[in-house]
C-alpha cells in the first residue's frame, strides 16, 4: 500500500477537524472495504482518520417505535443483539449474513452505509425500511442519502453517528450470494408498515441500491409472493459483470423478491 | 512511523513501523512469525486469521497501528512448548490438512469459534461459521471433523472457557 499517516482522534469533533485540516484524508472504521480498495489502488488517501478510539458510537437502543443503531456497531453486534432480533429480525439476519465471521467482527454499519457499495447488504435495509441516517451535521432520509455507486449525500468531513430505523409490522430479506466473493448478486429487502410497503434492491442496480416501486404498488394491492412474478424489470438499469448478466440479475431480483415475501420475519440466504 | 506496542503470544513487543503496515506484515516480516500466511490478500481466504483480544480477524485487512495495545495470538501461540494444543492434535488425528497452507488460519478461526460456544459444536455450525476460511485442497470434511472433535475435547477438559485468550 502507499504510505499513509494514521490519526487517532478521541472525539468526533477532532475527527471532523482533522479531515478539514489534512489533504486527501479518509475516515476508517472497520476498514474491510477501505483497506482492500487501497491495496487495489481504487482509493489512495494520504491520511487515515481512525474512528475506533471515539467512545459511545456503538449503542443499540429502541424508543417509541424506532430502532437506533450506533454507526460503530459491528455486524456481529447487530446480528446478536436481542433488541434488534426482537424489533426487526430480518435486519439482525441481514447483519449476520454479511461476508463471513471475521468480516462481521470488524465491519461496522456506519462504514457500510457511508461506503455505499452497490453489492453491500445494509443499504437495502436502510432504504427498504426508510431509515434516517444521523450524522455529525444533520439527519438525512434514506431516500435522499444513496446517490450512486460509492456515492452518498455525505459532505466532506461529515461522519455518520447512527442509523434510525422505523420498526415495521414485519420485514423480510432474501439474497442470492456469490459463492466466491460472498456479496449478494441480488438482495431484496421488503418492509411492511401499517400504511405503506417499501421494497429495496441491492447487488443488482447499475447505480447502486434502488427502490422497486413497481413491486411496492403490486404488493399494496395484494401482499403475495406471486406479485413478484409479474414484475417487469428494466434490465438497462442493472449491473452486469463476469458472473451475472443483466437478464440473470433481473430474474434473481424477481426470485429473491418472491422468497423475501414468502419468508417475512427473517433473512434468507441462497447460493 | 509510529511505535506499535502489542502483546504477541503473551510477549510484549514494541516495533517502529510505517503506519500503512498491515498486521500480517508486522507478524511475518518484522517479527518473523511466518506461521500466519498471506493467501489471497483480499480478505477472502482466511489463511491470515489471528486473534486480536480473543476475536478472530483477517490480519491482511487490519492495520497494526489500528490495534495499538492489543493482545495478539497467532498459530505459534497455540502450543505450550512441545505440548500441542487440542486443536492441533485434532487436525493431526483427523488428517485435516493436505498442503497445510490454510491450516494456521483454520485453527485460529476454530479457536475463536470453540471459545464462543458453551457446548460442543455441530458440523453444520462449523461449516457456516468457518465460511471465511478456504481450503483449496478442498479437505473440508476432515477439517470439520477435527474442529468438532477439538470442541468436544476442549469442553470436556473445560478449556473452551469464554475467556478471550488461549487457555493452554
Amino acid at each position: 500500500m502507499n504510505p499513509i499517516t494514521f490519526h487517532k482522534p478521541q472525539t468526533l469533533r477532532d475527527a471532523s477537524d482533522l479531515f478539514t485540516q489534512l489533504d486527501n484524508a479518509a475516515f476508517v472504521s472497520g476498514g474491510h472495504t477501505l483497506l482492500p480498495s487501497m491495496k487495489q489502488g481504487f482509493a489512495a488517501p494520504d491520511h487515515l482518520i481512525d474512528l475506533n478510539q471515539i467512545p459511545g458510537n456503538a449503542q443499540i437502543s429502541i424508543d417509541s417505535g424506532c430502532l437506533t443503531i450506533g454507526a460503530m456497531a459491528r455486524h456481529v453486534d447487530v446480528a446478536s443483539s436481542t433488541i434488534v432480533k426482537n424489533a426487526i429480525p430480518a435486519l439482525a439476519g441481514l447483519a449476520g449474513s454479511i461476508g463471513d465471521r471475521q468480516v462481521r467482527q470488524r465491519g461496522t454499519i456506519g462504514g457500510s452505509v457511508a461506503n455505499n457499495d452497490p453489492a453491500a447488504d445494509y443499504p437495502s435495509a436502510v432504504l427498504g425500511l426508510g431509515a434516517t441516517v444521523i450524522t455529525t451535521q444533520r439527519e438525512i432520509l434514506a431516500d435522499d442519502f444513496f446517490v450512486s455507486l460509492f456515492e452518498t449525500a455525505l459532505r466532506p468531513g461529515e461522519i455518520i453517528t447512527a442509523v434510525r430505523f422505523p420498526v415495521p409490522k414485519s420485514a423480510g430479506y432474501a439474497k442470492f450470494k456469490s459463492p466466491a466473493a460472498r456479496y449478494p448478486q441480488a438482495g431484496v429487502f421488503i418492509a411492511l408498515f401499517e400504511l405503506s410497503i417499501r421494497v429495496a434492491v441491492t447487488g443488482a442496480g447499475a447505480s447502486g441500491v434502488f427502490r422497486l416501486t413497481q413491486l411496492e404498488q403490486l404488493l399494496a394491492k395484494q401482499f403475495d409472493s406471486a406479485a413478484a412474478q409479474s414484475l417487469e424489470i428494466d434490465t438497462k438499469e442493472l449491473l452486469s459483470d463476469l458472473y451475472a448478466t443483466q437478464d440473470y440479475r433481473a430474474n434473481l431480483v424477481k426470485i429473491m423478491a418472491g422468497r423475501a415475501i414468502a419468508h417475512m420475519g427473517q433473512a434468507s440466504v441462497f447460493k | 512511523m509510529a511505535i506499535i506496542h502489542l502483546q504477541v503470544n503473551k510477549q510484549a513487543i514494541s516495533q517502529d513501523v510505517p503506519d500503512q503496515t498491515l498486521l500480517v506484515e508486522l507478524l511475518r516480516d518484522t517479527l518473523g512469525l511466518t506461521g500466519t500466511h498471506t493467501g489471497c490478500d483480499t480478505t477472502q481466504c482466511g489463511c491470515c486469521v489471528v486473534l486480536v483480544d480473543g476475536v478472530s480477524v483477517k490480519s491482511c485487512t487490519v492495520l497494526a497501528a489500528g490495534i495499538q495495545g492489543s493482545q495478539v495470538t497467532t498459530v505459534e501461540g497455540l502450543s505450550s512448548g512441545t505440548q500441542l494444543h487440542p486443536i492441533q492434535e485434532a487436525f493431526m488425528e483427523h488428517h485435516a490438512l493436505q498442503c497445510g497452507f490454510c491450516t494456521p488460519g483454520m485453527m485460529m478461526s476454530a479457536l475463536d469459534l470453540i471459545q464462543r460456544h458453551h457446548q460442543p459444536l455441530t458440523p453444520e455450525l462449523v461449516r457456516s461459521e468457518m465460511e471465511g476460511n478456504l481450503c483449496r485442497c478442498t479437505g473440508y470434511h476432515n477439517i470439520v471433523k477435527a474442529i468438532v472433535s477439538a470442541s468436544e475435547k476442549m469442553h470436556a477438559a473445560n478449556l473452551a472457557s469464554t475467556a478471550p485468550q488461549v487457555s493452554a
